[in-house]
């Protein structure tokens, strides 16, 4: 498949996460939004590297295959630390206000 | 080098130390002590001066070399005194006069308290200290030391009372108009400095020719500004009528035989530059004239004893102004030392007459005091003779020198003098006959006070009247006496280099005769009008109307100064205050920092914690960024 | 690098005794100690200065060079030289004084006051004695951050606003100087030995910082000139970068006043002669007459703004303004006796305003206010105080026989040299220094007695000596000054010779 339609994937992707994160205001949403941008990213990723190994084939050493799918890697734990915390601080927040939307908390203090 | 002159600096010395011992042991020192030591320095100074002034009749004339003032690549000012004839001549009438003065203040000021005598004491020793060192200097920058120096000194005493905040103003104006004069002075010796590189006389008159004309015309121009400041003539003259606020001694010692002869002192001295420049010559002339026509005519309608004398200084020395702007250097210096010997003479009988009034000064609450002070009746009368120009008393010889060499410059000085010379008459016996002559008319109680003054300042009184009398005789003119002008003879040398290069136009003797017989019959005129006319006066409360009133306000110059330099100075002075200052300069720098603040407050509006907005303002961060990296 | 120096020297004596006595200050705990503790120091130090001072022809004694940071190529590079020598000897001698006039003064911690007041001591002398570019912005700031806190902890009502003006103000120049220095730093690294060997990659050293900028290109001579032009301008001051002192002048305490005023307003002089006069040359000759223009216009601005104020210690501020304003045109005009003059005024002007100061600490002291117009008649109830005022302000205002005439004159001479016209105009200041001083005089001192002056009593003996000693040296260098001439006149020929 051309890596066109990755790339237009992954950019609807991305635009549908960014668009989230910028009109939703329930935390969970939001989070889940950024999650989609990530995966967007990690599409892209992993659609580089196959290309680029398809279009190298022979003449060069495997990181140039498995450089991209890495990061794929590091990404998604770094994601799921990141999820881990993320969803601690939303639950600490519904108990204090009863509510998900960060408009409530735009300060830090009573 | 051994040169026995090399002690001169003895002379200025000791007044130092009166001034010394005087001002830092006043607490200590009984009226009669330190009356004594202030007195005793100066009758030292003065038998010095004696034995300089035969020396220098000997021949024996002396630049004494100290130390370095200053002394860099550049230029060279050495601590240098001058003994020549002016200068000796200057020490003998400073001195002698100042002895007198002194031993009077003793008694003049004897309701003082002792610690304010002494002060009294001391600042009139440091005055002739400054006055010596004046005509003493060798150069400019010494002779300008002096001549502060005398300044301060004239404040410091004009202000002796300075409890009273009038004498206290008049004291900060003659400091500020002579300050004035100063500021030429010393501009005409930064030029001299920046085109020769020297302020010795001896080097800068030598080298008068490196010089153009427009330099010495410019250089003399500022000293003259200088001599009008300190020789109070116009337009600076307005402050030596208010300094009567002082001490009637000191208006006697400083403000007519002393100080303000400086001005006169310092031309003389530079009379070459002068020479060159005759630009500069009318200026002084003309200057000098219209001083002495000014003055005189506010004095016709004083009232104050001590203001009709300040006026009458005013003018006298407007008269050696015009003598030395005709080129008659020995005429001016020789009228210094008549009109120092009886101006100090008046002024020491008008003090006599306001101490025996118990601090009266208006004429007008005077008159008959002839029979109850005998002596300075007398000496007073010959004073009013002298200075009224009549022969053969000292002011004769020495105005008539004046005015004959005005008329063989241009005639019309001459007539405008005449004119002075017959208001000065005329003013003089108004004076005379108000205070001595018809009824009494102060108070029961004043006329009660009234009594002769003690010897301390009848003495001098006499002994100046008789210099008075006689002071004129040492410059008796070639047409009366062959050989009669000693005076002129001794000053020669000074005036040498001068008169090498000037024409004197030879005058006809029956033109001289008959210049002088116009000028003593038309002052003997005013005079004798004068005297009849006052003799009997009365108090009139009639105010005086026309070109009287404006005489007796002194044609308003007072008045003018503050509306045209004053006022001005003060509103611009107000205007960079509150304005330029504070909301100009300062309102800027203070602007800068509340612009800041007023910035930050609006850039922190962002930070208003709604997650939404941060996230915005991020993604439209990275679409300029992609807009930028794509498009520009 | 060949060694030049012994193991101590003047200018590290001069430095560490303040330093270090200062810091033992800070340690000290009865209000006693502190005060006869930093007395006691202040006095080495100026013991320390007068030797230096008879000491002045030997270079080992005066000058040191130790290795320090010399990656950067930077090192520890002191001197004296003649103005060194006369402005060192100018902290030295007016700190004692200081004290000693202020001996009196009740502080909270008197041992914070007087540790910085011996801090800003160090940072002075530092400045005075650097040969080096990074140790001279060092002590420059040292020498302003105790002020700082001086100022800000132990002023007046006022005293944080105008600290804050202060300090940003002359901060902001410091770090424009600090621009120059980094900008003029970049270029020293083509400086070679005589083997044409490159001697350091980059050097702070005060030569090669005259070296390498004098032969910049003038567009960037003209760039840095005005950078360090700035800086010491604001530090001077001179119009229109004036506004911070009469401000800070009214709200510090008296002694840091006395130190401000007497002492660091010369570090601004001190720079220009040191660093902005040699460096640039071309730039001087490009712009000396806006500076000359600027310092003239501020001369007569601050006479007349002296005339309409109310407070005395802020007509001594623009009275200080006006003078330096002469000393800055002076500087500009380049002349051997201007020059000269400068030299000697720095110290003049030092001991006159301090004198001035300390007059008005005591009358503030004894009757709560500082009001012209509510003052009046001192004269009567303390005369030895009127005395030394009026010699003060007479020299002040540069009567002949004083010690500020010599400087005037000098200073006014050379400036006529360079133009007629500035001259006469910057000649009315005089007659308006008078126009001031007189008035100050009349109305603070003579007169009647008031219910404020009533109960004023003369000033206690401690202060009389202080001011007669002042008194002494300001007759002194008015009668004598050619010491000052002899121990200038080196510095002064090196510093033209650049100009030819």
């Amino acid at each position: 498949m051309e890596i066109k339609w990755y790339i237009d994937l992954a950019v609807a992707l991305f635009s549908i996460g960014v668009i989230g994160v910028l009109t939703r205001r329930n935390a969970i949403i939001i989070f889940m939004c950024i999650e989609l941008m990530l995966n967007a990213v990690n599409l892209l990723l992993v659609a580089f590297s196959k290309m680029h190994a398809a279009a190298e084939v022979g003449s060069i050493s495997p990181s140039v295959v498995s450089d991209g799918q890495l990061f794929v890697f590091f990404i998604m734990v770094v994601a799921a630390a990141e999820v881990s915390v993320g969803l601690a601080i939303i639950v600490m927040m519904y108990r204090n206000t009863h509510s998900t939307d960060v408009n409530f908390l735009n300060r830090l203090k009573h | 080098m051994n040169n026995i002159l090399q002690l001169v600096w003895l002379i200025p010395l000791l007044p130092l130390v009166g001034f010394l011992i005087n001002g830092l042991g006043r607490k200590h020192l009984s009226k009669a002590l330190s009356g004594f030591i202030g007195s005793a320095v100066i009758f030292l100074s003065f038998a010095m001066s004696v034995w300089v002034f035969i020396q220098v009749k000997d021949g024996n004339t002396h630049v004494a070399h100290y130390f370095d003032f200053i002394n860099i690549a550049a230029l060279k000012i050495g601590f240098d005194l001058q003994v020549d004839q002016l200068s000796s001549l200057f020490l003998l009438i400073i001195t002698g006069v100042g002895f007198l003065i002194h031993v009077y203040s003793t008694a003049y000021m004897h309701d003082e308290e002792p610690q304010n005598f002494a002060k009294y004491f001391s600042f009139l020793n440091l005055f002739v200290f400054s006055m010596l060192l004046l005509v003493l200097g060798a150069n400019y920058v010494i002779m300008f030391i002096g001549w502060e120096g005398v300044g301060l000194c004239s404040y410091l005493l004009i202000g002796f009372w300075f409890t009273n905040n009038k004498f206290n103003a008049a004291a900060r104006k003659a400091f500020v108009m002579n300050r004035i004069g100063d500021l030429g002075f010393l501009l005409a010796i930064f030029w001299l400095v920046n085109k020769l590189g020297t302020v010795d006389f001896h080097n800068v008159f030598a080298s008068v020719g490196n010089l153009s004309t427009f330099d010495i015309t410019g250089i003399t121009l500022l000293l003259f500004v200088g001599a009008t400041g300190k020789s109070a003539q116009i337009p600076l003259y307005t402050w030596l009528p208010d300094a009567m606020a002082g001490p009637t001694p000191v208006s006697a010692l400083i403000h007519a035989a002393t100080m303000v002869t400086a001005g006169i002192y310092m031309i003389a001295r530079s009379n070459i530059l002068y020479t060159m420049a005759p630009v500069s010559q009318t200026v002084v002339a003309i200057t000098g004239l219209s001083t002495a026509i000014l003055a005189a005519t506010i004095a016709l309608k004083q009232n104050d004893i001590k203001k009709v004398l300040a006026y009458s200084t005013v003018s006298q020395l407007g008269y050696m102004f015009l003598g030395l702007g005709v080129g008659a250097y020995t005429g001016a210096v020789f009228h210094v030392m008549t009109h120092a010997f009886f101006k100090a003479l008046l002024f020491l009988g008008a003090g006599s007459v306001i101490h025996a009034m118990s601090g009266e000064q208006d004429m007008r609450n005077m008159g008959g005091l002839k029979k109850h002070m005998k002596i300075t009746h007398l000496t007073f009368l010959l004073g009013c003779l002298a200075i009224a120009g009549m022969p053969p008393f000292a002011g004769f010889f020495s105005k008539d020198e004046i005015l004959g060499a005005a008329f063989a410059k241009n005639p019309v000085y001459y007539g405008i003098g005449v004119a002075g010379a017959m208001m000065t008459a005329f003013y003089m016996f108004r004076l005379y006959a108000m205070t001595f002559l018809g009824k009494f008319r102060g108070t029961a109680d004043q006329e009660h006070h009234v009594h002769e003054s003690p010897k301390a300042i009848t003495i001098p009184l006499l002994i100046l009247a008789l210099l008075a009398v006689a002071g004129g005789w040492v410059g008796i003119p070639e047409v009366f006496l062959s050989g009669g002008h000693r005076l002129g003879e001794f000053l020669n040398p000074v005036f040498a280099q001068s008169d090498a290069i000037t024409i004197k136009p030879e005058m006809v003797h029956t033109t001289e005769y008959m210049l002088m017989v116009i000028s003593v019959a038309l002052a003997l005129v005013a005079l004798i009008y004068a005297w009849s006319r006052f003799s009997k006066y009365q108090k009139t409360a009639e105010p005086s109307t026309g070109l009287g009133n404006v005489l007796e306000n002194k044609w308003y110059v007072d008045e003018l100064y503050e509306a045209i330099i004053i006022k001005p100075v003060r509103a611009i002075a107000n205007f960079f205050n509150e304005v330029v200052e504070k909301k100009g300069i300062d309102g800027f720098v203070n602007g800068i920092g509340k612009a800041v603040n007023y910035g930050s407050r609006q850039v922190r509006l962002l930070q208003n914690g709604q997650v939404g907005l941060y996230v915005l303002m991020m993604v439209l961060g990275i679409l300029i960024l992609f807009i930028v990296q794509l498009f520009l | 690098m060949e060694k030049l120096h012994g193991w101590i020297s003047f200018p590290d004596l001069l430095i560490w005794l303040p330093l270090i006595s200062g810091l033992v200050t800070f340690m000290l705990r009865k209000d006693k100690q502190v005060k006869a503790w930093s007395l006691f120091a202040s006095l080495l130090t100026l013991a320390v200065s007068v030797l230096s001072l008879v000491y002045a022809n030997d270079k080992i004694l005066n000058y040191v060079s130790w290795k320090w940071l010399s990656t950067l190529g930077a090192s520890y590079s002191l001197g004296l030289d003649g103005v060194g020598h006369i402005l060192s000897f100018l902290t030295a001698v007016s700190f004692p004084l200081i004290f000693a006039a202020t001996y009196k003064s009740e502080y909270k911690h008197s041992q914070a006051f007087y540790g910085l007041m011996l801090l800003t001591q160090a940072g002075l002398m530092g400045v005075f004695c650097a040969m080096d570019a990074l140790v001279f912005y060092f002590f420059w700031e040292l020498a302003l951050i105790p002020v700082y806190f001086l100022c800000s902890r132990w002023g007046g009502e006022k005293r944080i606003q105008a600290t804050f003006k202060f300090f940003i103000y002359t901060f902001a120049g410091s770090l424009l100087m600090l621009l120059g220095i980094i900008v003029v730093y970049l270029h020293t690294n083509n400086l070679m030995d005589a083997g044409g060997n490159i001697i350091a990659p980059h050097s702070f050293s005060i030569n090669a910082f005259y070296d390498v900028a004098a032969r910049l290109e003038p567009t960037k001579q003209y760039w840095l000139f005005g950078l360090f032009f700035i800086a010491f301008a604001i530090k001077m001051p001179i119009f229109p970068f004036h506004t911070w002192q009469p401000d800070t002048y009214e709200q510090a305490p008296a002694a840091t006043t006395m130190v401000l005023s007497g002492v660091m307003v010369k570090m601004g002089l001190f720079a220009v002669i040191r660093w902005l006069l040699p460096m640039f040359p071309a730039a001087v000759d490009h712009f000396g007459y806006i500076v000359i223009g600027l310092s003239v216009i501020g001369m007569i601005y601050a006479s007349l703004l002296a005339m309409q104020q109310d407070d005395l210690k802020r007509l001594v501020a623009y009275s200080s303004i006006a003078h330096i304003g002469l000393m800055c045109a002076a500087l500009f005009a380049n002349k051997q006796i201007g020059t000269q003059g400068v030299m000697i005024q720095m110290f003049s002007h030092g001991i006159n305003i301090i004198g001035l100061w300390i007059v008005i600490d005591q009358i503030e002291k004894q009757t709560g206010v500082r009001k012209i117009s509510q003052l009046g008649g001192i004269a009567h109830k303390a005369p030895a105080l009127t005395i030394m005022l009026v010699v003060i302000a007479l020299a002040n205002i540069a009567l002949p026989l004083t010690n500020a005439f010599v400087g005037e004159f000098m200073m006014f001479t050379g400036l006529f040299k360079y133009n007629v016209w500035v001259t006469a105009i910057a000649g009315l200041s005089i007659i308006l220094a008078a126009v001031y001083t007189l008035r100050m005089i009349q109305h603070v001192f003579y007169g009647e007695v008031n219910t404020l002056t009533a109960t004023m009593k003369d000033i206690p003996n401690s202060v009389k000596w202080v001011l007669g000693i002042l008194l002494v040296m300001i007759f002194v260098i008015g009668v004598y000054p050619q010491p000052l001439f002899d121990l200038t006149k080196d510095t002064v020929a090196s510093l033209l010779t650049r100009f030819k």
